[in-house]
C-alpha cells in the first residue's frame, strides 16, 4: 500500500507542485490548506508523514507542530518543514519543537522528494 | 456757698433731664421721625466721648504740669479725623456691612471668627478700661470734695467714696435701662447717643464759660492774659520732641481703638457719610475745648494759692472768685465728661463680655441643641446688664484700691497705651491679606505683656504690685527685664519706652506671627471681606446648602431677636418670595441675611455657630470652598515652579527614551519588513523554480505543459507587481516622488480607475451618482486614479456579499469634499480597521488576493503627499473607505 503524504499548504501553485512530484514517485499525496482544523485531519487519518507549512491561515504551522508532538499519537509521526520563512530563527523554533526536518522555499524538487524518502522508511 | 445737698440736687435733676432726653429721642426713633437723630451733628457730638473727666479736668493740670503737651491728646484724633477716608471710612463700612459689635468682634471676625480673639480682646479691654473708669469716678468725687472745701464742711471721706458709688449705682441703672433696650447691639442706641451728644455741648459750654470768665472775667480781657501767659511758667516749657510724636500717635491710634470710641464712631455710625462732617466738625470742637485750657492753668497758678491741685482749677477758680453758679455750671460739664464716657464705655465692654464670653461659654456647656431649648434673648440680656454692673463695679473697686492718688493725665495714658495693643491686628486685619489668627494672638499678647510689666504694673507705685527692687534691678535681677529699662534702654521717659517696646515688638510679632502661619479658609474668606470690602460691601459668608425647617429658624430667632423682630423679619422675607404666611423658603440669601441680623445681636461668631447648628452639612460654604481653593491654587503655584523644571529634565529624558525607541522599533519594523520582503518573495519563487524544474524534466502531456506553463508565467507576474509595488511604496516614504500636478475633476478620475478594474476576473458591481461627481481637483490625478483602483479592486477581491456592491458617493464633509467607497461585505473587525494600512496586512486568504498586502499602505502614502487623507469608515455596513480630497488650491477651481 502505497505511503500517505498530507501537505499542508495555503498556496494552491506550492500544492500543485508537490502533489505532482510526490504523485509521479508513488505516494499518495493528501492536501489540507487550512491551518486551523489541520490537527484534527491529522488525528483523523494519520499520514506517514506530514509537509508543513508555516504561514497558514489560522494557525501556524509552529503551533500545529507543537500540538501533534504534544499528543502521543503523532508523537513520532514525521514532519518535513517546508518555509518561506528561511531566518536561523524559524529553523531553531521548529527544532526545538521537534521538527524531524527543516527545508526553505524555495526548494529543490529532487531535494524534497529525497527528504521524504528518507524519512518514510519502509 | 454750695451745699453737698443742693449739688447733689443739680447731679440729680441733671441725670433726670438726661433720662427725659434719652427717653424722647428714643421716643422718637421709634415713631420713626427721629431723622435728625441720625444727623451728622448728632454724630459728630457723640464723637465728643473722647473727651472724658481727663480732658475736661485733667488738661488744665496736664498744661499746669508739662505745658503745651496737652495738645497731643487732640493732635491724635484730629489726625485720624481728617485721615478719615484712609482709615475710618473702611472701619464704618466693614463694621456696618458685618454687623460688627464691638472692637473685640471686629478683631474676632476678621481672623475667622475666633472666639478665643474675642475673649482675649476682650479681657485686654477690660483690664485696661477699668483704671480709667476709675479715673470718671474718682474725678466725680474729687469735684465734690471740691465743693465741700469751697463750704469749709468737713465731709467725711466716707461720704466722699459713698458718693462715688452712688454715681456708680446711678450710671448702672442708666445705661442698663438705655443701654440694653435693644438687644440688638448693632440698631443704634438712640437715647444714649442723644444724651451724651447734649452732654457734650454742656461740657463744651462750660469749659468755654469758664474760660471765657477767666480771660476777661480775671485776667481783664484778651492782651493782658497773653502777657500773663508769657510771663508764666508755662512759656518755659522745654518740650520734648519724642514725647510729642509718640503721645499723638498714642492718642491717635487710641482714639481708633478705645472700645467706646469704636462704639460711637462705627457702631453707632447711622450714615458713611457723617463722617465727612464729623472730619471738620470733631477737629473743630477739640479745638474749641483746648483753646481755653492754657490761659486757665496760667490764671489757677497765679491767682491760687501754692499746691492746689491744677486738675481742679476749672471748679476752684469760679469758686474763689464767689461765681458759684459758674461753678456748679462747670461741675455740671464734669460730670457730663465722667457720665458720658462711663455710660458708652460700659456699654461697649458690656457687649464684648456678653457676646464673646458668656454667650459663647454657655452655648458651648450647653452643646448642640441648646439654641432651641434655651431662652437665648434672656441670657444674652441679662448676660448684658451683669456685665455692665460687672464693668462699673471693678471701677469702683478699682478706685477704692488705687485711693485716687495719681493725676489723672497719667492714668488715661496708661489706660489709652494699653488699649492701643489691638492697632496692629486691627490695621493690619483690614489693609493686609495676610495677617492670620496666630499673627493678631502673637502681637496682642507680647503688646499687653510688655504693657503690663512695663507699664501698668509699676503704676501701682513702688512696691503697689511690683516689689521696688524689681523695678531697680529687674526680676531675679535680670536688669535686661528691667520693666522701666527694657533690654537697656535707659533715659527714656517711662509711657514712650512702654509705648515704643510694646508696639514695635507688637507689631513685630503680629507680622512674623502672620507670615509664618497659614490662615484656615474662613479667615481667608474674612480677610478678604475686610480687605476688599469697598469691592463687595454685601457679602458675608453665604449658606449654601440648608436643611433647616423655617420654622425652627424662626423660633430661635425669636429668642433673640425677640418674638415680633423675628415674625417681622421672617414675614417679610416670605412676602418677598410671594409666599403666602409667615414661613419663607429658607434659601441660602435668607440664612445669611439671618446670620447677619443675629450678628447684630450676639456677635459674628456667635451668631455663625447657632445658625451652623441648624444648617447642617453647611460647615462649609462655596466661598469656603473658593477660599480653600485659593489656598489650594497658591500652593500649587509653589508646587507648579517645581515641577515645572522637573518637568523639563523629564521631558526631555521622554524625548531621548522616545527617540530611542523609536530607533529600536524601526530597527524591529525594518528586520519584520525584510523578512515579510523575503517570505513574499520567496512564495512566488517557488512555484517558479518546482515548476521550471518539472518542465525541464519533459515527458508531460500537452495540457501538463501549457498548465505549468501559465502557473510559472502568474507567479513571474506577481513577483513583478511585488517588486512594482515595493519600489512605488519606498519612492512614497522616501518623498523622492514627484507629483504631475494637474486640473481635472472628480468625474474623470472615477471614469477611469472604474474602467481600468473593470476587467479584473473579481470585478465588482460599481454604483455611482453620476450627478455629484463633478468636483474641480487640482492634484496628481493618476496618483489619485491609482488610490481609487486599490479601492475598487480590493472591493472586488475582498467583499464576500452574494452579489457584490461598490457605492461611490462623494460628499461635502465639514466644508470638505470627500468620496466614500462602501461595500455590501461584511466589512473589517474593529481589531483590524487599525492594522489595514500597514504594509503587508493581508487580512483573508491571499490566494483570492493575489497581492501581496501593500495597496492600501501605498494608498494611504499617496493620499499624504497629495494634502489628502485615507481613513476606514466605521459603522456604514460593509468596508467602507473615506478619501478625503486635496482641496483644489488653484484659486480658479476653488469657486
Amino acid at each position: 500500500m502505497a505511503k500517505r503524504v498530507l501537505v499542508i499548504e495555503d498556496e494552491p501553485n506550492i500544492i500543485e507542485a508537490i502533489s505532482f512530484i510526490l504523485s509521479r514517485d508513488g505516494w499518495t499525496v493528501h492536501t489540507h490548506s487550512d491551518g486551523e482544523t489541520a490537527n484534527e485531519r491529522i488525528t483523523a487519518t494519520p499520514p506517514d508523514l506530514i509537509i508543513l507549512d508555516v504561514m497558514l491561515p489560522g494557525k501556524s504551522g509552529f503551533d500545529i507542530l507543537r500540538d501533534l508532538r504534544e499528543s502521543p499519537e503523532t508523537t513520532d509521526l514525521p514532519v518535513l518543514m517546508l518555509t518561506a520563512r528561511g531566518q536561523t530563527r524559524d529553523r531553531e523554533m521548529a527544532e526545538r519543537l521537534g521538527v524531524t526536518q527543516f527545508m526553505t522555499k524555495p526548494f529543490s524538487n529532487a531535494e524534497v522528494l529525497e527528504s521524504v524518502r528518507a524519512l518514510v522508511r519502509d | 456757698m454750695v451745699s453737698f445737698n443742693l449739688l447733689l440736687a443739680v447731679a440729680l435733676a441733671y441725670v433726670a433731664f438726661l433720662f427725659v432726653i434719652a427717653f424722647a429721642a428714643e421716643r422718637s426713633a421709634e415713631k420713626g421721625s427721629g431723622a435728625w437723630l441720625r444727623s451728622p451733628w448728632i454724630y459728630t457730638l457723640s464723637l465728643s466721648i473722647y473727651c472724658t473727666a481727663w480732658t475736661f479736668y485733667g488738661a488744665v493740670g496736664y498744661a499746669a504740669r508739662s505745658g503745651l503737651e496737652y495738645l497731643t491728646i487732640y493732635l491724635g484724633p484730629t489726625v485720624v479725623m481728617i485721615g478719615w477716608w484712609w482709615v475710618l471710612r473702611k472701619l464704618v463700612r466693614i463694621g456696618r456691612s458685618q454687623r460688627i459689635t464691638s472692637i473685640a468682634d471686629l478683631v474676632s471676625s476678621r481672623f475667622g471668627k475666633s472666639t478665643a480673639l474675642g475673649v482675649m480682646v476682650t479681657l485686654m479691654m477690660v483690664v485696661a478700661a477699668t483704671p480709667y473708669l476709675a479715673l470718671q469716678l474718682q474725678s466725680v468725687t474729687l469735684s465734690f470734695a471740691v465743693f465741700a472745701d469751697a463750704a469749709g464742711d468737713s465731709w467725711l471721706s466716707e461720704d466722699l467714696t459713698r458718693s462715688a458709688l452712688w454715681v456708680a449705682l446711678g450710671l448702672a441703672v442708666f445705661t442698663i435701662i438705655f443701654g440694653t433696650r435693644n438687644l440688638d447691639a448693632n440698631e443704634r442706641h438712640h437715647g444714649i447717643v442723644m444724651a451724651i451728644a447734649v452732654e457734650a455741648v454742656v461740657k463744651l459750654c462750660a469749659l468755654v464759660a469758664v474760660g471765657v470768665f477767666v480771660v476777661w472775667g480775671v485776667a481783664g480781657g484778651f492782651g493782658p492774659m497773653i502777657d500773663l501767659i508769657d510771663t508764666s511758667d508755662i512759656a518755659q516749657w522745654q518740650q520734648s520732641s519724642g514725647r510729642w510724636v509718640g503721645l499723638t500717635f498714642l492718642s491717635g491710634a487710641a482714639f481708633l481703638t478705645l472700645p467706646r470710641m469704636f462704639q460711637v464712631l462705627v457702631v453707632e455710625n447711622a450714615n458713611e457719610k457723617n463722617l465727612i462732617t464729623a472730619s471738620w466738625a470733631f477737629p473743630l470742637y477739640l479745638l474749641t475745648m483746648s483753646l481755653f485750657v492754657v490761659p486757665i492753668a496760667v490764671v489757677g497758678l497765679k491767682i491760687l494759692p501754692e499746691g492746689s491741685n491744677p486738675d481742679l482749677f476749672v471748679l476752684t477758680i469760679p469758686l474763689s472768685q464767689g461765681l458759684d453758679g459758674l461753678a456748679i455750671f462747670s461741675f455740671l460739664g464734669g460730670f457730663s465728661s465722667a457720665t458720658s464716657m462711663v455710660i458708652v464705655a460700659t456699654i461697649a465692654l458690656a457687649t464684648m463680655i456678653s457676646n464673646h464670653i458668656v454667650t459663647p461659654l454657655w452655648l458651648s456647656s450647653k452643646g448642640p441643641g441648646a439654641v432651641v431649648s434655651g431662652d437665648i434673648r434672656q441670657l444674652v440680656i441679662g448676660a448684658r446688664r451683669l456685665s455692665i454692673a460687672g464693668v462699673l463695679l471693678l471701677g469702683y473697686i478699682y478706685f477704692r484700691l488705687s485711693g485716687g492718688g495719681e493725676a489723672l493725665a497719667a492714668i488715661g495714658l496708661i489706660s489709652f497705651a494699653g488699649v492701643v495693643q489691638v492697632l496692629p491686628a486691627m490695621i493690619g486685619g483690614i489693609f493686609w491679606r495676610g495677617a492670620t489668627r496666630w499673627g493678631a494672638v502673637a502681637g496682642i499678647t507680647v503688646g499687653f505683656v510688655i504693657w503690663a510689666w512695663s507699664l501698668f504694673l509699676p503704676s501701682f507705685g513702688p512696691d503697689g504690685i511690683l516689689p521696688q527692687t524689681v523695678i531697680d534691678h529687674g526680676p531675679f535681677g535680670i536688669a535686661a527685664l528691667r520693666p522701666q529699662a527694657l533690654f537697656g534702654i535707659t533715659e527714656i521717659d517711662p509711657l514712650i519706652h512702654a509705648l515704643m517696646w510694646s508696639m514695635l515688638l507688637n507689631s513685630v510679632a503680629f507680622f512674623f506671627g502672620s507670615v509664618l502661619t497659614f490662615p484656615q479658609p474662613l479667615e481667608r474668606l474674612q480677610g478678604a471681606q475686610f480687605v476688599n470690602i469697598f469691592e463687595h460691601s454685601e457679602g458675608a459668608r453665604a449658606w449654601t446648602t440648608s436643611t433647616a425647617e423655617a420654622e425652627d429658624l424662626l423660633i430661635m430667632a425669636q429668642r433673640i431677636l425677640g418674638s415680633n423682630e423675628a415674625q417681622v423679619l421672617f414675614q417679610q422675607e416670605a412676602q418677598r418670595q410671594g409666599k403666602a404666611g409667615y414661613l419663607p423658603e429658607v434659601t441660602p440669601e435668607f440664612v445669611q441675611n439671618l446670620e447677619r441680623e443675629l450678628a447684630g445681636s450676639v456677635g459674628a461668631a456667635t451668631a455663625h455657630a447657632m445658625v451652623g447648628q441648624f444648617i447642617q452639612g453647611a460647615s462649609v460654604s462655596v466661598e469656603d470652598l473658593i477660599a480653600v481653593a485659593d489656598e489650594a491654587a497658591q500652593i500649587m503655584e509653589y508646587s507648579n515652579r517645581l515641577e515645572q523644571k522637573s518637568a523639563e529634565q523629564e521631558r526631555t529624558a521622554r524625548q531621548l527614551r522616545d527617540a530611542n525607541e523609536k530607533l529600536t522599533q524601526l530597527s524591529i519594523q525594518k528586520d519584520a519588513f525584510l523578512s515579510q520582503i523575503s517570505h513574499e518573495l520567496r512564495t512566488p519563487m517557488t512555484s517558479i523554480r518546482s515548476f521550471s524544474e518539472i518542465l525541464r524534466e519533459g515527458g508531460m502531456s500537452d495540457e501538463e505543459l501549457s498548465k505549468y506553463s501559465g502557473i510559472i508565467h502568474d507567479e513571474a507576474m506577481r513577483l513583478t507587481r511585488l517588486l512594482d509595488d515595493l519600489l512605488d511604496l519606498s519612492v512614497l516614504e522616501n518623498g523622492q516622488v514627484t507629483l504631475n500636478m494637474g486640473q481635472g475633476n472628480l468625474k474623470t478620475v472615477i471614469d477611469r480607475a472604474v474602467s481600468a478594474t473593470a476587467h479584473s476576473p473579481t470585478a465588482i458591481t460599481v454604483k455611482r451618482r453620476d450627478g455629484e461627481e463633478t468636483i474641480p481637483l487640482y492634484t496628481d490625478l493618476d496618483r489619485l486614479t491609482q488610490v481609487f483602483i486599490n479601492l475598487i479592486a480590493n472591493a472586488g477581491k475582498y467583499c464576500d456579499a452574494k452579489r457584490p456592491v461598490l457605492r461611490i458617493e462623494p460628499r461635502k464633509v465639514a466644508g470638505e469634499w470627500v468620496v466614500d467607497f462602501i461595500d455590501n461585505g461584511a466589512g473589517i473587525t474593529k481589531e483590524n480597521q487599525q492594522v489595514i494600512f500597514e504594509k503587508f496586512s493581508r487580512l483573508s486568504d491571499h490566494r483570492k488576493a493575489g497581492g501581496a498586502g501593500l495597496g492600501l499602505a501605498i494608498c494611504r502614502e499617496i493620499m499624504t503627499r497629495l494634502g489628502g487623507t485615507i481613513t476606514y469608515l466605521p459603522g456604514q455596513g460593509g468596508a467602507a473607505f473615506r478619501v478625503v480630497l486635496p482641496p483644489a488650491v488653484n484659486p480658479v477651481l476653488t469657486r
